[in-house]
């Protein structure tokens, strides 16, 4: 019916509208990241190159893929859990879980930050323990991941719900029905039936992580070759008057950026050729 | 699967310079790393030759309130190297600092200083000589915010202090004038390095009011061409103030390291180093060497016309403060 009416608009219309959406394209999204590339190789390859090689800034991208790799396995384990127990299982205190699970979302990144700054900072509820026991947790890797943690849980587990309420829980039961344990079941029932969302997540979650800025920002302190991270070291570089290598910088993340896109699309495609296989009108929650 | 090793590889990679005998870190203010990134090296190298240790050092630099704030937090900083004493203050405050830290270096634990100068684009077209031009009519000023960055403190300060000095000056003078030159402001960036780029690559403003050691920085990145540097007849001085932060030098068993780190500042290598990076030295000899760099301004300090930092602070830039008033009236 909508469909019917869509293509019932006068040409004109149809042509204004999408030239619109282009041009916004064109202004919000590839003219920056042209931008960013351009800057970025203004003084040339090699001091590009240069800029990228260097010890500060090579420790950040060493950095910023470490806590990546830490947090991903997390958001995974925590992101299946919670679709798993929200989806096929009713219990108190569901509605609640689902907003904290996005909770993330609706606070701003920075106030994350000094969350943690308040918990575990030296005049923070647990500063004097940790600081009595030597363990550092702000200003320091553990607490960076902390930040990464809090601002990318929802992705996994916001990808996983629904499709997995959508899949219930038949094929689970008759699974177990024939005789298999619980960890067979999951291996072979679910895990297949969830695969393509979950790597979905899995992307959006790792850009986030590799990107973000603010939390980060917050509990890093800022240390050159310690607990700067790839975003950090742009601003540090722009603050320098070091545009090349703020651009530079830059570019790594846009790259990135882009690879996510590629690796996102690939699975897009996946999921859907899936879904349509296994049925008509399952399609993926959001596009975002 | 190799995940194991490469996680290994980045582990390794993300904490590799550990192995020295002692590190230290210094947490600094936004724009001192072209000074400390010289400065190092050559502690490093004396500390060698004197101690046989090797000393490496990590610098962690922001905004410098945000900067005490985290050391307050428990960034482990052996040694806080800020641009206004109120910082230092805030952390004598928490004992973390000694009470009496400006004691313990010379110069008031400042090692060297700067002075605020008028910034105007290539032939001056403004005309503007002194601060009194600011607060014309038709003049757009540049200052970074006064109320929580140093750089727009001392401006304000100097400016404050240059209407005071006037014949007739007092404070109800001054703050109309400061009020004029404000009114000549039309946005306040909110840190000194994004104050240059508004003025040199936004384009924004006649006249730009900053460190004097920012604008070689700006010459530096922008090329002489599109600006000239005007000496104002009186201005503020400007010092940096360092200490050693009690509680972490004990902590870390560093004192004896993050002590010398600073003293060593007052040496020939360091103060030198400071006029090389256009910071005002406090040695005569290196005043001497470096004379031509710095031309002779009359300036007053902060302690001489305010009563200190503190009192400044509360009088000025607390709220309800001159400044909110001005900024209320305009």
């Amino acid at each position: 019916m909508i469909e019917g009416r869509a293509r019932s608009e006068p040409r004109a219309v149809r042509i204004a509208l999408t030239s619109i959406a282009l041009a916004f394209l064109f202004f919000f999204l590839i003219l920056p990241l042209a931008a960013v590339f351009v800057e970025a190789l203004r003084a040339g390859i090699a001091a590009y190159a240069g800029a990228l090689t260097e010890p500060e800034t090579l420790h950040a991208i060493g950095l910023t893929l470490l806590i990546a790799a830490i947090a991903l396995p997390f958001n995974i384990l925590f992101g299946v859990a919670a679709a798993w127990a929200i989806a096929k299982f009713e219990f108190r205190g569901k509605s609640l879980l689902i907003t904290l699970i996005d909770l993330p979302f609706a606070v701003s990144p920075v106030v994350a930050g000094l969350l943690f700054i308040l918990l575990f900072g030296a005049q923070g509820y647990f500063g004097h323990w940790l600081q009595a026991h030597d363990v550092k947790i702000v200003f320091a890797i553990p607490g960076m991941v902390l930040a990464t943690l809090f601002v990318t849980v929802p992705f996994v587990a916001r990808e996983l719900i629904p499709l997995m309420q959508e899949q219930g829980r038949d094929e689970e039961e008759a699974a177990i029905s024939l005789g298999a344990s619980g960890w067979q079941m999951f291996m072979r029932v679910t895990v297949p039936n969830i695969k393509w969302s979950l790597l979905y997540g899995v992307i959006l979650a790792n850009a986030r992580a590799m990107g973000e800025f603010g939390a980060v920002s917050v509990v890093s302190g800022h240390i050159r070759g310690e607990t700067n991270t790839l975003p950090l070291h742009v601003e540090i570089f722009y603050n320098e008057y070091n545009m090349v290598g703020a651009f530079a910088a830059a570019s790594v993340l846009a790259l990135l950026a882009l690879v996510t896109l590629a690796a996102k699309s690939v699975v897009e495609w996946r999921m859907r050729v899936e879904t349509e296989m296994l049925s008509a009108g399952l399609s993926p929650e959001k596009g975002s | 699967m190799k995940a194991s090793s490469v996680f290994a590889a980045l582990l390794a990679l993300a904490a590799a310079p550990a192995f020295a005998d002692v590190s230290l870190l210094n947490v600094s203010y936004d724009v001192a790393r072209d000074f400390y990134k010289d400065y190092n090296p050559l502690f490093e190298k004396y500390w060698k030759a004197k101690a046989g240790e090797t000393v490496t050092i990590k610098q962690s630099h922001g905004g410098s309130t945000k900067q005490v704030l985290a050391v307050a937090d428990g960034l482990d900083g052996d040694v806080v190297t800020m641009n206004q004493s109120t910082d230092v203050e805030f952390l004598a405050s928490k004992n973390m600092v000694a009470k009496d830290w400006a004691k313990k270096f010379p110069n008031n634990a400042s090692p060297y200083t700067s002075t605020m100068v008028l910034i105007v684009r290539k032939g001056n077209p403004k005309g503007i000589k002194d601060w009194n031009d600011l607060a014309k009519p038709g003049v757009q000023v540049v200052i970074p915010h006064p109320k929580n960055t140093g750089n727009g403190r001392y401006s304000y300060l100097a400016a404050w202090g240059y209407a005071l000095k006037q014949p007739g000056g007092n404070d109800r003078t001054a703050q109309e004038f400061v009020g004029k030159i404000l009114k000549n402001a039309p946005l306040f960036p909110p840190g000194g390095r994004d104050a240059t780029t508004t003025f040199m690559q936004r384009k924004i403003g006649d006249v730009l009011a900053t460190f004097e050691s920012e604008a070689e920085l700006i010459a530096k990145e922008f090329g002489r061409g599109e600006f000239e540097v005007v000496y104002p007849s009186l201005s503020i001085l400007t010092e940096f103030p360092v200490a050693v932060v009690e509680t972490v030098v004990d902590k870390k068993h560093s004192r004896k390291e993050a002590t010398a780190y600073l003293e060593y500042l007052w040496s020939k290598e360091g103060q030198e180093n400071a006029a090389q990076n256009y910071l005002r030295p406090r040695d005569a000899e290196m005043q001497k060497k470096y004379a031509k760099q710095f031309p002779a301004i009359r300036t007053f300090t902060v302690d001489e016309i305010f009563g200190g930092w503190t009192k400044a602070a509360a009088t000025h830039f607390r709220d309800g403060g001159s400044f909110d008033q001005i900024y209320e009236q305009k």
